[in-house]
């Protein structure tokens, strides 16, 4: 059992959460932009878990398992997506996909 | 155990930063599980064992399974890592690089702002607590993750069925349509 | 019998809707036995009406009829309802019995037009139905109705032959110009709707008198927009441009336009809302004052023209005039007695002026006509007898008696009463010069032109029935110095209030000097025009004399000045605001939500990273609001 300061865990939450972020702007492959997403979602339930521990209440991880269960539900989805994506275009590549475009 | 959660702290950025930055999908995954357990640690020494489990169980073991399937039901080899390098060059980042600092100052301008700084953890929470919190108060919500999950299970068949190649062929007639009609 | 009435303006309108709906499938034996039968029908209906009113007068001297409600919004309840006194039962039967010979004549004149027959006679029977609506009117909605309906089948008639683009021009110049009457005069009723609360002439006349004081602002403002109405309808200064171009249709048009319908509704319109012009003195010296410049005017300009159509128009504003003044200066009785015998001598003259250019080739130029004397001596005669009257030979003609009762109403009036008399003998001189000039060039002197045509029964009874009419109509009031059995007069008191007597031996002297002008114009014209026609010519080629000529000619330049101001300010203005200058900000609005479309669509680029990229800055922009702002 540490003893952490909160804000510590936080900004590890947020450094996470932010290199998420840019992985999903910058990467063209959607296989990357899916995992940067997991990495977004799991930094969203790190912070969670943080509150969670500072205020000794069991809110902050019964909300890290729905953030669990949706990013379950998102990458099995999303991954499906990606198969029919590459059937379709022969590519990874979400730039390809831009036909709604205005 | 302070010393635990920031060696892991370490591990967990520089193993993110080579998972998002990597060019080879299968070296990424493998960063990226790094990273999971890393917050598995992290999550044990702030006094969530059940949670470090499932990061784990879930995290480093399901979900990361599933994108190692993706990867080799595509089959991607050197080809891809090649087109990685043309995709990814090093200007892209500057400007989510610049979105992400803003944010990030944002983020801890607010965290330093506070009045109250470095209070120490309350202590673990034992697994009984968080069933009981998680079936007493949050049953709703339970349920609606079932529903997400069924969704989502039903959501990756239809989308993961391999169609017939006449279907795929109208569908793909379809957009191709609707594009020129704009 | 009386409850007959409604059939009078029925009648023709629904003549009206059978030639409008079927007249493409009858032929024009059937075409002119609906269209004159339906007028000759109304006109029976008028003279048993009209009879059992004079027999047997109804209490108060007055008859109404209403038929239904026309609307019925709030207290505004409008009646489709007929009022019948002795103004209305002159009207009505001057309107269809001069209609009806009117009509009897186009069914001839009209018959070797190639097409529009069935057209014809749809528009006259609905110029005739509207006429009757506005005399019979109850109240001022129902009488606008019939004067907007009077003023479209003016436009309809006048345009008549519509592939000429010139005739289009007059049509729309006569809708044009009578229209800024109509405004006026639609003002005015809503303006007497909301000062008195109703639109039905008598509750209102009385409404008026009770509650208005003589000569208020509210009376001359009322009174003044219908005087609008009326110089618009009426062809009288400044709105008189309209009539002379609306010789652009079939000269049968132009009789019903200057003798039964249109022209008069001016007159009848003030004889109705006498009480409200009695209660405002100075709108009822500014019509007797714009009669007398109108008929003065009018006369000049009808001496110089050349077509023989036009010749009557101007002088059909003259004669207006006179009724202008009459009205202006209280002589209400008068007023339609000479409505009546005018309507009875011009249609006479326009017809005949009809034979003589149909039978010329459609020669309209007095210059080219001459000697016509010989070739159609019963429309000569006709002719003559018309012109007499006109010209208001003493004693034998119906002008002469009417003319005579103007003229010494407007000397009793007080109102700068003989400088009006004045006016109006220098009109009675110009009105016999004008006259007997178009008689001498069209009829005396030697032929110019070939003349083919024999006229038929249909032409020519109209023609004798007219003279008769003109002739003899004047007996139906004779005046105190002479046989003193004023029974026109006394009947048109019933409904009107009473003239102005003046002293009998005044009045005698009046009636000499009156008649010695109309005596001498008419010498004046035979030595002028006949005798020695040089002498005109050499007066019209100086150069003083040509100028006036040409702006006599012209109409004082009314229209000159009015293409000039008004048509030219106004195409200057339209020209100067091409590009719509007050649309802008409208169209501003859609230019700005285009613009703002480009640029959102550009937005929509359908990659996913742009979308996260905006998403990512969104969150930034609301994390910044709420860190730093608030």
């Amino acid at each position: 059992m540490a003893s952490i300061p909160m804000e510590q865990g936080l900004l590890l939450a947020g450094v996470l959460f932010v290199i998420g972020l840019t992985g999903v702007l910058v990467r063209r492959n959607i296989i990357f932009v899916l995992l940067s997403l997991e990495v977004m979602l799991n930094a969203a339930g790190l912070a969670f878990i943080v509150a969670g521990y500072r205020w000794g209440q069991p809110d902050g991880q019964v909300l890290f398992l729905f953030i669990l269960t949706m990013a379950a539900a998102e990458v099995s989805v999303g991954l499906a997506l990606v198969l029919q994506l590459h059937r379709l275009f022969k590519t990874l590549d979400v730039d390809a996909a831009d036909r709604m475009r205005g | 155990m302070n010393a635990v959660y920031y060696i892991s702290s370490v591990v967990a950025v520089v193993a993110t930063v080579a998972a998002v930055t990597g060019l080879n999908a299968v070296h990424s995954l493998l960063y990226l599980i790094v990273s999971f357990l890393a917050v598995a640690l992290i999550f044990f020494t702030l006094g969530a064992p059940v949670i470090a489990a499932l990061e784990v169980i879930i995290y480093a073991g399901a979900i990361i399974v599933l994108f190692i399937f993706v990867v080799m039901i595509l089959n991607l080899g050197d080809v891809a890592v090649e087109q990685e390098k043309r995709w990814t060059v090093g200007k892209m980042w500057i400007g989510p690089a610049f979105l992400a600092l803003v944010l990030m100052a944002e983020l801890v301008y607010v965290l330093f702002q506070q009045t109250v700084h470095h209070l120490p953890g309350a202590g673990p929470i034992q697994p009984q607590d968080l069933g009981a919190t998680l079936f007493g108060p949050y049953m709703l919500g339970v349920e609606l993750a079932s529903m997400v999950l069924l969704a989502g299970l039903v959501g990756a068949y239809h989308l993961g069925r391999r169609r017939q190649p006449d279907e795929t062929a109208q569908e793909r007639q379809e957009p191709v349509d609707a594009g020129a009609r704009r | 019998m009386l409850h007959l009435l409604f059939l009078v303006p029925v009648l023709p309108f629904c003549g009206f809707v059978v030639l409008a709906l079927f007249g493409r499938w009858l032929d024009r034996r059937q075409v002119a036995a609906i269209g004159v039968g339906s007028i000759g029908l109304s006109a029976l209906f008028a003279l048993l009406v009209g009879f059992d009113f004079v027999i047997a007068p109804p209490e108060g001297d007055a008859f109404s009829q209403s038929l239904w409600t026309w609307i019925n919004v709030g207290g505004f309840t409008p009646h489709i309802a007929f009022y019948l006194d002795s103004l209305s039962v002159i009207m009505i039967l001057v309107v269809t019995v001069v209609g009806f010979l009117i009509h009897v004549y186009s069914a001839e004149y009209m018959e070797d037009e190639p097409d529009g027959y069935a057209r014809f006679f749809a528009c006259m029977n609905l110029f005739v139905g509207s006429m009757l609506t506005l005399v019979l009117a109850d109240n001022l909605l129902l009488l606008y109705l019939g004067w907007e309906g009077v003023g479209l089948c003016s436009y309809l008639l006048i345009g008549f032959w519509y592939t000429d683009p010139a005739n289009g021009r007059a049509a729309r110049k006569a809708f044009t110009v009578t229209r800024v009457g109509d405004t006026a005069l639609l003002v005015g009723l809503l303006l007497l709707f909301t000062k008195l609360g109703t639109l039905q002439i008598q509750p209102l006349m009385q409404l008026a008198s009770e509650h208005w004081v003589v000569g208020s602002s509210i009376t001359v403002a009322a009174a003044g927009l219908l005087l609008g109405g009326a110089l618009g309808k009426s062809a009288q200064l400044p709105l008189q441009t309209w009539l002379p171009d609306a010789m652009a249709g079939p000269t049968p048009v132009s009789a019903l336009i200057h003798a039964a319908t249109m022209v008069t509704a001016g007159v009848y319109l003030i004889a109705r809302m006498n009480v409200l012009f009695t209660l405002s003195p100075v709108i009822q010296t500014t019509v007797a004052a714009v009669g007398a410049g109108t008929l003065i005017l009018a006369g000049f300009s009808a001496l110089t023209q050349r077509d023989i159509k036009r010749v009557l128009a101007y002088s059909t504003i003259s004669q207006i005039g006179y009724m202008f003044l009459a009205v202006g200066v209280g002589a209400w009785s008068a007023a339609m007695f000479h409505f009546m015998t005018h309507a009875f001598f011009k249609a006479l003259l326009f017809m005949g002026a009809g034979v003589v250019i149909v039978g010329l080739h459609h020669e309209q130029d007095m210059f080219k006509m001459g000697g016509l004397r010989k070739q159609t001596p019963l429309v000569f005669w006709t002719f003559v007898a018309g012109s007499l009257s006109l010209a208001a030979l003493p004693l034998v003609t119906a002008g002469f008696y009417s003319k005579d009762a103007i003229l010494a109403g407007a000397w009793a009036s007080d109102a700068g009463g003989r400088w009006l008399w004045a006016a109006g003998l220098c009109g009675a001189l110009l009105t016999s010069l004008y006259t007997f000039r178009m008689v001498f060039l069209t009829f005396f002197g030697e032929e110019r032109t070939p003349y083919h045509l024999k006229p038929g029964v249909r032409l020519l009874l109209p023609l004798v029935v007219l003279a008769f009419l003109s002739i003899v109509a004047g007996f139906l009031d004779l005046p105190r110095t002479l046989g003193n059995q004023p029974w026109f007069s006394d009947f048109m008191h019933t409904s009107l209030p009473e003239t102005k007597e003046i002293a009998g031996s005044t009045e005698r002297n009046l009636q000499i000097v009156a008649s010695l002008v109309s005596i001498g114009g008419i010498l004046a014209a035979y030595y002028v025009f006949l005798r020695e026609p040089g002498l005109v010519r050499r007066l019209v080629i100086t150069p003083l004399g040509a100028a006036v000529h040409r702006f006599w000619f012209v109409g004082w330049g009314f229209d000159w000045a009015y293409d000039n101001l008004i048509v030219g300010t106004y195409v200057w203005v339209a020209r100067a605001n091409r590009a719509d200058v007050f649309d802008l900000p409208i169209r501003a609005i859609a230019l700005i939500n285009q613009a703002g479309h480009i640029v959102l669509s550009r937005t929509e680029t359908g990659r996913l990273r742009w979308y996260a990229t905006s998403v990512a800055f969104g969150a930034i922009v609301a994390v910044g609001i709420v860190v730093f702002v608030t």
